[in-house]
């Protein structure tokens, strides 16, 4: 059977879009943020996704208005069929579905202290280009002595005394995913973070080395770089704020 | 007597409340150790029982579980509190996140200067009856059941209920455009593990007072 050109594109373009149906789509700013987490761990998983960018206040209330937002606030992920919000809530279900949350109820308890531990070292990172320069100054000791006295010991120990390449059990979880994150983003403020963690030095090459990880850190990736003024501004345009 | 899960805490409600109201809510008695002193909570450290040099610190099936999100989750799943499946499980973890918020909202209320105090505590009444109370009440509506997931209680439930007493002790009226939340406080407080947890004498916690913050910011050494 010859297809006209038309009837080509036509079904083509019904193609992409039910392929396009299938996938997580991500409602949140052009930039980290709390979004990044989840890009993070979709990317890791190998699962595909698509992006709407909040840009206007519009957007925002059109979603407020249409009750996409169960507690008006984003992130917000469509995935199978729900209109998911609450960060840690939609990581836990992709990393459920994917195979990348442990065996059982003990591996769930380690991987769930674990990340809870490198959510709280990324937030003062999140955070950090809203405040006033001096400000920063201060954060960035903050971050800079959690991360070497706090968070990055009780990693490096955990690799140490499980003895395989991953924190929990013998393959990749979310723990390791939001460990390579936590690592690479504390990095970009403090270079020389890792320079008395061998281990972690180690499981940083291993993960960036990981098919998934490698291909989302290339540039073109969905992965989106620090924040910058514009996201600031575009952010409390579309809240709102003063 | 082993067995029993350990709190290790301050002596007030702070973040282990909600562990207080889960493990009381799945019928688990439990022991707790509360911190009065520095030297306590640095010790603590010194043993390595704080991953993270935080409490709360729940010792538990030979685990020494920090982070209270973490141990809340370990304790539901551990006790049919989870739903059944994925999807209940993903519902109940963004229902429990915004009750978390709320709360959140509360605990850190006393220790923030006189100032902020009183012009926050109407935001977060406003926040309750605007944002938080509405999201509840449509979910008890479109579910139909008595619990806000599935068609048993979960830690969702336990959750919000905590949250509604909580909301209620700063402003009584809170739930008077919320029906379906209103029935839902009835039912919940009269199941009988949580019904016993309400009475007095029980291992919950009072508001927290003077004392209680300065006893906090003393171990903790903040300001």
């Amino acid at each position: 059977m010859e297809l006209t050109e038309l009837e080509s594109s036509l079904r083509e373009q019904a193609i992409r879009t039910s392929l396009m149906a299938g996938k997580p789509k991500l409602y949140y700013f052009n930039g980290r943020g709390r979004m990044e987490s989840v890009r993070w761990l979709l990317a890791a998983a190998g699962i595909e996704f698509v992006e709407e960018f909040l840009e206007t206040r519009e957007q925002y209330e059109k979603l407020l208005q249409d009750g996409a937002l169960l507690f008006q606030q984003v992130p917000m992920v469509e995935i199978d069929g729900m209109k998911m919000v609450q960060t840690r809530a939609i990581l836990g279900y992709i990393a459920a579905k994917h195979n990348l949350y442990g065996k059982n109820l003990k591996e769930r308890a380690l991987i769930d202290m674990y990340v809870e531990g490198t959510r709280d070292l990324m937030d003062l990172i999140r955070v950090h280009h809203k405040f006033s320069s001096e400000e920063q100054e201060k954060n960035l000791a903050l971050i800079n002595e959690r991360a070497t006295a706090r968070y990055f010991p009780v990693y490096e120990k955990v690799l140490k005394d499980h003895g395989t390449e991953f924190l929990v059990g013998n393959q990749l979880t979310w723990a390791d995913v939001q460990l390579i994150e936590a690592i690479l983003m504390v990095e970009e403020k403090v270079s020389t973070i890792l320079s008395k963690f061998p281990l972690l030095q180690d499981f940083k090459t291993r993960m960036c080395n990981i098919p998934t990880i490698k291909k989302f850190l290339q540039p073109g990736s969905q992965r989106k770089p620090p924040p910058d003024e514009s996201y600031v501004v575009t952010a409390n345009r579309v809240f709102n704020r003063k | 007597m082993s067995g029993k899960p350990k709190l290790t805490y301050f002596n007030g409600r702070g973040r282990m409340e909600s562990i207080r109201w889960l493990l009381a809510a799945a019928g688990v008695e439990f022991e707790e150790d509360f911190l009065e002193t520095r030297e306590q909570y640095l010790k603590l450290i010194q043993d390595g029982h704080l991953l993270f040099d935080q409490v709360p610190l729940v010792e538990i099936d030979g685990m020494k579980m920090v982070q209270t999100k973490a141990i809340l989750s370990y304790i539901a799943g551990k006790h049919n509190l989870y739903g059944k499946g994925l999807k209940e499980r993903a519902f109940i973890d963004t229902y429990v996140e915004g009750t978390t918020d709320l709360m959140q909202m509360i605990l850190t209320l006393p220790f923030s200067p006189p100032e902020a105090k009183k012009k926050n505590l109407p935001l977060i009444i406003e926040k309750a009856k605007n944002r938080y109370f509405p999201a509840y009440e449509k979910a008890l509506k479109q579910h139909g059941q008595g619990f806000l997931v599935g068609n048993q209680l979960s830690w969702a439930d336990v959750h919000l209920l905590e949250a509604i007493l909580m909301v209620e002790e700063k402003e009584s009226t809170v739930l008077s455009e919320f029906p379906l939340l209103q029935g839902f406080k009835t039912r919940i407080s009269n199941m009988a593990t949580i019904k016993k947890f309400l009475q007095p004498g029980s291992q919950r916690k009072p508001q927290p007072d003077d004392k209680y913050v300065a006893t906090v910011m003393k171990i903790l050494k903040e300001g």
